[in-house]
């Protein structure tokens, strides 16, 4: 499917620039997916970012998609063939695009590129990415007080930072309301699979979970969760359809203003290379509606951690806190900092398993 | 390690339900195959079968009309192939591949108003007494009826090929599609016949990954589904009852590493994401060890363009 809307934005492209000559000349923009636009989570909220930027811009920029990039060698040539057709500014969205946006931004330095979620930057390559562990602080808090098992499930993707982050700032939080909570944690090594994001939700459930959270890209868990009557958090997207009685409340990414801006930049010539990290406050990450599910109070709490780490008064990982084998990671009050987040290799103490290498 | 939350009864339940939809691709396959047709176009098949299923299931609430429409929709997707490659004599590899790329883009296409649509629950079996039996009751009596089709359709396919006439020409068309023609069988509308069968089961089992096992449409949601099932073919060398066992196998070892970390055994994971290709891999190094008898198994004519000449 991907080569087939490569060649399709390839000829649209020979099209564009047929009347470039005449027309001034639209801002070329690319995206790169690493899932199916219709995913209704991480990849689907991304192109939800490109039909803002369609939206604002109109006839002014030009854009196109490329989904379902595997991410490695072949996102590579995905990369190389957008720059070679004349795009001005490429955003990949996937962590595993990290490498190859470095290589292919090194053979084509007029071109300008975003890459979401990693932390290698460049002169042409910005990174940019959200604090979704704010948003896991909000869910965690909720999911240690509605559990009744003391038992959270949670489907991560690929240990890397951004991952471990989240599970570590879920856990905090429900451990803080419910001192007896514990997190099963299951590894699917992938972002999208339908089909083993429901068999790992049916793994969860069948050992007693009652609330799972995921950090994977389709809403299969929260179908799962809604057929087995347990409960369960939107991720990237709302989900809310897909689980009208499971859902508690969910993250939602909002990358239109990031994506607006950019491409803006762009066109008045002020782009720079440049690391965003932009959490609640700044509307990256939003906290979907809660359930009328959630006791009052619940929500409340909820609210009132989502708006202290809004004013800035809170941050998500505030001492004390001790990594996974007890040794000390934040004393009393300190907070973490973002290089120290950026590269989270370890579990915070009560956490239990290892973190694949 | 601590095996108390290990529960054997769950574990082959759900590696029995997660076997199905390559199960039942797998099986479609062979019979293509043993008719001497190499269709690529598995997940494309599968893919619009799971959409078409979904469409029907969800429009007339009855999941039995969607399973057939399932079946219909990638017998005509398989027809679409069957005229390339058997009348216009097209390449079949390169064909197929083009048929994995338009069924994700056409079921893309199709689904596009049905994601976050619940599908009408598919009936279990629910037996009195049978079901309610301890350990057999769940394993043996309480799935839904998909299950117990695809292992009916093995053993169907089983002796067809192996006690029937209408299978000894199958199986000779896919050996020597020159001699089977010398003799009269009409060798394109033999394997036009068996590609269809091919896509009706691809189609079956795309849309039981839709309306049973993860209960929704999304957009290329059998994430690879129908290449583990051309895999299983060849790792069965062609023969049915093994389709089962490597469908099972394959099935129960994904379902069988998720289950180990959530029940928190202490395994290192990356062993346990790598065992489904492990174990299949050690399968086939022990199957093929034995030369000969491995390359006899695959249809002779596999993959081989016919064109009658008289």
């Amino acid at each position: 499917m991907k080569s087939v809307k490569s060649i399709l934005a390839g000829a649209t492209l020979a099209l564009g620039l047929g009347g470039a000559a005449y027309a001034e000349d639209p801002l070329k923009v690319g995206f790169v997916y690493v899932g199916p636009i219709g995913d209704f989570g991480w990849s689907y909220e991304h192109d939800q970012g490109r039909l803002a930027v369609v939206e604002h811009f109109g006839d002014a920029v030009e854009t196109s998609y490329v989904e379902s990039v595997p991410e490695g060698a072949d996102a590579e040539r995905v990369l190389t063939q957008m720059a070679l057709s004349g795009h001005d500014l490429i955003f990949t969205t996937s962590f595993g695009y990290m490498d190859p946006t470095i290589n292919v931004a090194a053979k084509f330095p007029d071109v300008k590129f975003e890459h979401a979620t990693g932390y290698k930057n460049a002169d042409n390559v910005s990174t940019y990415s959200a604090r979704f562990y704010e948003g896991r602080a909000v869910l965690g808090t909720i999911a240690g007080h509605m559990t009744e098992t003391n038992q959270v499930g949670y489907i991560a993707s690929f240990p890397i930072p951004e991952v471990i982050r989240g599970i570590n700032s879920a856990y905090i939080h429900a451990q803080k309301v419910n001192p007896d909570v514990e997190f099963k944690i299951v590894w699917v090594y992938t972002w999208f699979d339908p089909a083993k994001e429901a068999d790992a939700a049916t793994a969860l459930i069948e050992q007693g979970v009652d609330v799972i959270m995921q950090h994977t890209d389709s809403p299969a868990a929260m179908t799962i969760a809604e057929e087995r009557g347990i409960m369960a958090f939107g991720q990237a997207s709302d989900m809310a359809q897909f689980g009208p009685t499971a859902r508690l409340s969910s993250i939602i990414d909002d990358w239109a203003p990031y994506y607006i801006a950019r491409t803006q930049a762009v066109i008045d010539g002020t782009w720079e290379s440049t690391s965003t990290w932009d959490g609640i406050k700044e509307g990256m990450v939003e906290i979907g509606e809660f359930s009328d599910r959630v006791p009052a109070e619940v929500q409340a709490e909820a609210q009132a951690i989502s708006d202290s780490i809004v004013s800035g008064e809170y941050h998500a990982f505030t001492g004390p806190l001790n990594k996974q084998d007890g040794s000390v990671w934040l004393a009393e009050g300190e907070t973490a900092d973002d290089g120290t987040l950026a590269g989270m290799d370890f579990y915070v103490e009560g956490v239990e398993g290892d973190i694949p290498n | 390690m601590d095996l108390s939350s290990f529960d054997p009864v769950v574990l082959i339940t759900t590696m029995m339900i997660a076997a199905t939809p390559i199960l039942l691709a797998a099986l479609g396959e062979l019979v293509a195959e043993k008719a001497g047709v190499l269709n690529l176009g598995v997940e494309g098949m599968m893919i619009f079968g799971a959409i078409c299923g979904f469409m029907i299931a969800v429009n007339t609430g009855s999941p039995f009309l969607g399973f057939v429409a399932a079946a219909v929709g990638g017998a005509v997707l398989s027809l679409l192939f069957g005229l390339l490659t058997q009348y216009l004599l097209s390449n079949q590899v390169a064909t197929g591949l083009a048929l994995t790329l338009f069924g994700l883009g056409l079921s893309a296409l199709l689904g596009q108003s049905y994601a976050g649509i619940k599908p009408p629950s598919t009936e279990k079996l629910d037996l009195p007494v049978l079901s309610d039996l301890p350990v057999v009751g769940p394993i043996l009596f309480s799935h839904d009826l998909m299950v117990y089709f695809a292992i009916a359709l093995v053993a169907g396919v089983w002796a067809v090929l192996k006690y029937t006439r209408a299978g000894l020409i199958l199986r000779a068309v896919g050996e020597n599609h020159d001699a089977a023609h010398a003799l009269g069988y009409k060798v394109v509308r033999i394997r036009l016949l068996a590609i269809m069968f091919g896509g009706a089961c691809a189609g079956l089992g795309g849309a039981y990954l839709s309306l049973v096992r993860v209960p929704q449409w999304t957009e290329g949601m059998t994430a690879g589904a129908g290449w583990i099932a051309l895999a299983i073919v060849v790792f069965a060398s062609w023969k049915p009852w093994r389709v089962l066992l490597g469908a099972w196998l394959f099935g129960g070892v994904t379902f069988l590493q998720l289950y180990l970390q959530a029940a928190g055994v202490s395994i290192p994971v990356e062993y346990l994401s790598m065992s489904p290709y492990v174990i299949t891999i050690v399968v086939l190094v022990i199957m093929s060890a034995d030369k000969n008898k491995a390359a006899m198994n695959a249809p002779a004519s596999l993959g081989k363009q016919f064109h009658a000449t008289h």
